[in-house]
């Protein structure tokens, strides 16, 4: 199967590689799917006062339209507010970077791992998880 | 030195330039019917096929009459497995095999299931050999054919034939075995291994696709199975259809090439191989799949834990290997034979399995060392799972979200 440009361009050139520091009440962290199924994603933002996303770092064990997916995410998510970055649907990365039907797993887990940044994010600092519909798998 | 580079010689091998050279003429030229028995480009096509089949017969000790043409393994596999099934039906309806045995056995074993037959499939030691008490275990007095593959073609390791042959006898059963990748690479011999049955293909050994062999003993016993397929009785009956006479001389030109290159091959071949596997074993984590001992010359299976064989592919570019990572299959379960052999699921994921062969040279041996510890690092730089692995944080502690 061959990969879309966008999908090497990511792959050999990952955006915003690494690890913030999770303990910072700024910090949300969403680590999402498993070893055993040869994906997880860990990504993590740093929003500001203003609910706004300043910074966002991935790490992500997987193939490669996965690690496309969430080096995509992280470019997504600076500077789009919390609200915006709920927003942001599987389906646009699949666009985005043309991944076959095979792969819209890899987006999947990418907004999942968003939503979950989010959530964790939410949670430390005294706001309620935003339910998320589980109808992607 | 040319990129990419081939080292998947275990899926396919390049046809040698000699074996393509032997077949030209049979496309042309020599394009009778070997089954035209009354005119002269008949007997020229017979000829060819006569000749191969002793080169054939010559490289696993067998006779030319005990030669059965098909169309590759596959059709080999499921001739042996159903032919005896059928004709040995009155003697029994037991057959046992391994799981790490090549979907074309166990297909064809799940087959002989639906007919009313019993199988038992063993399970392998963690270095992929199976357990011989096990085996001893399993016979009973219904059990008609015990098929094992020489050399498994996902880690290489070679099973102890002989000594598979002598249980299976000990209770009267046949011994088959898929040597789809022995064959060519190693010594096999049908008479000092006790070999019954025995599949071969044509497209692992430098010849071309679209061509096999099933060996059936003729002396000692006499073992007959029953045709699959209906026609002009070709073959002594065992497999009808036209003979693919350029095919088959270019499976017999590639037989006796291995004849005479397969000792000095497997030697240079071996210690490139075992290059490659020291120099990617000293990267931390890395494992080497199966046992090391008994084991094909040219092939290396790696995994590289925290990094998922995919993405690694992914890196390695300019390499052709492949990987027991489901997502380079089209099922989504990683390697069967990889998880036999109690390998967990991630480190199923993180394989690379190399294949050298006859056109691998040092100079691309050294250069996919380099790419490998590139293509490694890189992707452990961005794996959550090493940084966590580098925190002594235990992976199984954590509660994973399965997807």
């Amino acid at each position: 199967m061959a990969y879309s440009d966008k999908v090497i361009d990511h792959y050999t050139n990952p955006r915003n590689v690494g690890t913030l520091d999770k303990s910072s009440h700024k910090v949300g962290t969403g680590l999402v799917g498993a070893p055993e199924c040869g994906d997880v994603m860990r990504l993590q933002i740093e929003v500001d006062d203003n609910n706004v996303i300043t910074d966002a770092k991935f790490k992500t064990f997987g193939c490669g339209s996965a690690i496309a997916s969430s080096s995509l995410a992280t470019e997504w998510l600076k500077g789009k507010s919390i609200d915006d970055a709920m927003a942001i649907d599987n389906m646009d990365i699949v666009e985005e970077l043309a991944l076959p039907p095979v792969k819209i797993h890899c987006s999947v887990l990418a907004e999942d791992a968003i939503k979950a940044a989010i959530n964790d994010y939410r949670v430390k600092n005294g706001l309620a998880p935003i339910e998320l519909e589980k109808s992607h798998h | 030195m040319n990129l990419p580079i081939y080292l998947d010689n275990n899926a396919t091998t390049p046809t040698d330039p000699r074996v393509v050279e032997a077949m030209i003429p049979y496309f042309t030229q020599k394009f009778g019917n070997a089954a035209s028995r009354n005119h002269h480009f008949g007997w020229v096509a017979e000829e060819g096929v006569d000749y191969a089949r002793e080169q054939v017969a010559k490289l696993i000790g067998a006779s030319e009459k005990e030669i059965i043409f098909t169309s590759g393994a596959t059709e080999s596999d499921n001739l042996a497995i159903k032919g005896v099934f059928e004709m040995y039906k009155d003697k029994g309806n037991h057959i046992i095999t391994a799981v790490t045995e090549h979907k074309a056995v166990l297909d064809a074993c799940k087959h002989v299931e639906k007919l009313g037959g019993k199988v038992t499939y063993l399970g392998v030691k963690e270095d992929g050999l199976i357990d011989l008490a096990e085996l001893e275990a399993a016979m009973t007095p219904e059990t008609i054919l015990v098929s094992i593959m020489y050399g498994n073609n996902e880690i290489g390791v070679i099973q102890p034939v002989r000594q598979i042959a002598d249980i299976a006898h000990k209770h009267g059963a046949l011994f088959m075995t898929d040597a789809t990748q022995a064959v060519g690479k190693i010594s096999v011999d049908v008479n000092r291994d006790g070999i019954d049955l025995l599949a071969l293909s044509a497209h692992k050994m430098y010849g071309p696709k679209g061509v096999g062999a099933l060996y059936v003993r003729r002396k000692g016993p006499r073992v007959k199975v029953t045709a699959q397929m209906d026609g002009g009785g070709h073959e002594r009956g065992m497999r009808s259809g036209t003979l693919n006479v350029p095919g088959i001389v270019g499976l017999g030109k590639a037989c006796e090439i291995a004849y005479n290159e397969m000792e000095s091959e497997a030697i240079r071949l071996s210690a490139l191989r075992d290059k490659l596997q020291s120099a990617l074993t000293v990267l931390e984590e890395s494992y080497v799949n199966g046992n090391v001992e008994h084991r094909l010359p040219h092939v290396a299976n790696i995994s590289f834990k925290y990094v998922e064989g995919e993405g690694l592919m992914m890196a390695m570019k300019d390499l052709a290997v492949s990987s027991g990572s489901a997502c380079t299959s089209a099922s989504l379960e990683p390697s069967y034979v990889l998880k036999s052999l109690g390998l967990s699921d991630d480190l199923a994921h993180s394989s690379i399995r190399f294949g050298l062969g006859r056109f691998t040279t040092e100079e691309e041996v050294d250069y996919a060392i380099e790419v490998t510890k590139k293509a490694v690092t890189h992707l452990r730089e961005l794996s959550p799972l090493w940084e966590m692995f580098k925190e002594g944080i235990d992976l199984n502690s954590i509660e994973w979200a399965e997807h």
